[in-house]
């Protein structure tokens, strides 16, 4: 079954990643800009690393057929550096035309500070600004129930948010309906010790259903594997859920949030196997 | 979306939940034969891992929602927000 990864930060993984990927039918990734396990000094290493997510990143993905999406910001975990921060949110617009920019992620808190809520404020002021996307990531562990509600309070606080172009990730048991109460879409991430394990994800769509949730394996430079979500799909076979219900969790559900980006172009349609060029989805929004 | 037949849940996850169940007491074994055991009785973590424990043996329907609030820090209604600009 083709999937999608919606979360995968590729920059800090193996080509062989890739390719494991690609058999395992892995049609699109998105990579929100993240930590990179060390505090940057400066705005130029963001400026660097935002050409790598829009430059560089697609042509290694493609060489797997594999379409590369990217989101930016600065994290919520450097976000405690405010003066850094505005530098590098000043500099986003520069690249929110590149292609592959799906939008403005992933901002969201860590431990919930009063900094943190500040620049995670300012990135909505610049997507309510440029009308893109939002990506959300939720805090780990214990501040993760707290984080959520302040994040879903600062969203709800914002008369210029529209629920259906927001998705809060790493929701897991506790925090999923925050979410999905609120209209917003969300991720669950198939994480080792810290998050989501297949198992309790598949648990958690048959508590809530199928609608505006997809599954991530954030797979990084820690313990992680980027085929997560191939085992999230094995993991609802097992258990005889039907075909639809899957592909709309792991492939359709991130299509349709995607497709609402501002630099949206519609993927090529594949030839049936009777050899019938089917004609292309028009987006729905 | 259905939920296994409770039978076929059971004999799916036996063997995972005897595993994970014998992790767990693993896990207090060793806690339990380190030196220093009495200055655990005031580490809160101590009580939350009993308190989850308490949980597992109820008959809740959402054990795994009301572990993760066990070990979740409370949330603030009142805190102080950040305001749009423009």
């Amino acid at each position: 079954m083709k999937y999608i990864d919606p979360h995968i930060h590729m920059i800090s993984r193996t080509t062989d990643d890739y390719q494991r990927m690609a058999y395992a039918q892995c049609a699109a990734i998105s990579e929100p800009a993240f930590w990179a396990g060390f505090d940057r000094g400066t705005a130029a290493g963001f400026h660097d690393y935002f050409r790598q997510l829009t430059e560089y990143e697609p042509r290694r993905a493609a060489l797997f057929h594999i379409k590369h999406y990217c989101w930016l910001c600065i994290n919520a975990k450097e976000a405690e550096n405010v003066s850094l921060s505005r530098e590098v949110i000043a500099m986003i617009p520069e690249f929110l035309s590149k292609p592959n920019v799906l939008g403005i992620g992933e901002i969201g808190l860590n431990k919930n500070t009063a900094n943190e809520a500040t620049i995670f404020q300012e990135h909505l002021d610049l997507a309510a600004k440029t009308n893109e996307l939002i990506l959300i990531h939720t805090p780990h562990l214990e501040d993760k129930y707290k984080g959520t509600r302040m994040i879903v309070d600062m969203l709800k606080n914002d008369p210029r948010v529209k629920p259906h172009r927001v998705c809060i990730d790493h929701v897991e048991e506790h925090t999923v309906k925050l979410a999905l109460d609120g209209g917003f879409w969300c991720g669950m991430t198939l994480y080792p010790t810290t998050k989501c394990t297949p198992s309790r994800a598949c648990d958690i769509i048959e508590m809530v259903g199928t609608d505006r949730i997809m599954a991530n394996s954030a797979g990084d430079w820690g313990k992680s594997d980027p085929l997560a979500v191939p085992e999230l799909i094995q993991e609802m076979k097992r258990r005889g859920h039907s075909e639809a219900d899957i592909k709309k969790v792991v492939f359709d559900n991130p299509l349709t949030f995607w497709r609402q980006a501002n630099n949206w172009k519609e993927w090529p349609p594949e030839p049936s196997l009777n050899g019938a060029v089917p004609q292309p989805v028009k987006a729905g929004y | 979306m259905n939920p296994l037949p409770a039978p076929r849940a059971l004999e799916q996850f036996f063997l995972e939940a005897r595993c994970k169940l014998l992790d767990l007491a693993g896990i207090l074994d060793r806690v339990g034969r380190g030196a220093d055991l009495d200055s655990l009785t005031a580490d809160a973590r101590t009580e939350k891992i009993h308190k989850a424990l308490g949980i597992l043996m109820s008959a809740a329907p959402n054990k795994a929602e009301l572990i993760q609030k066990l070990f979740s820090l409370a949330y603030d209604p009142e805190w102080k927000r950040p305001s749009p600009r423009f």
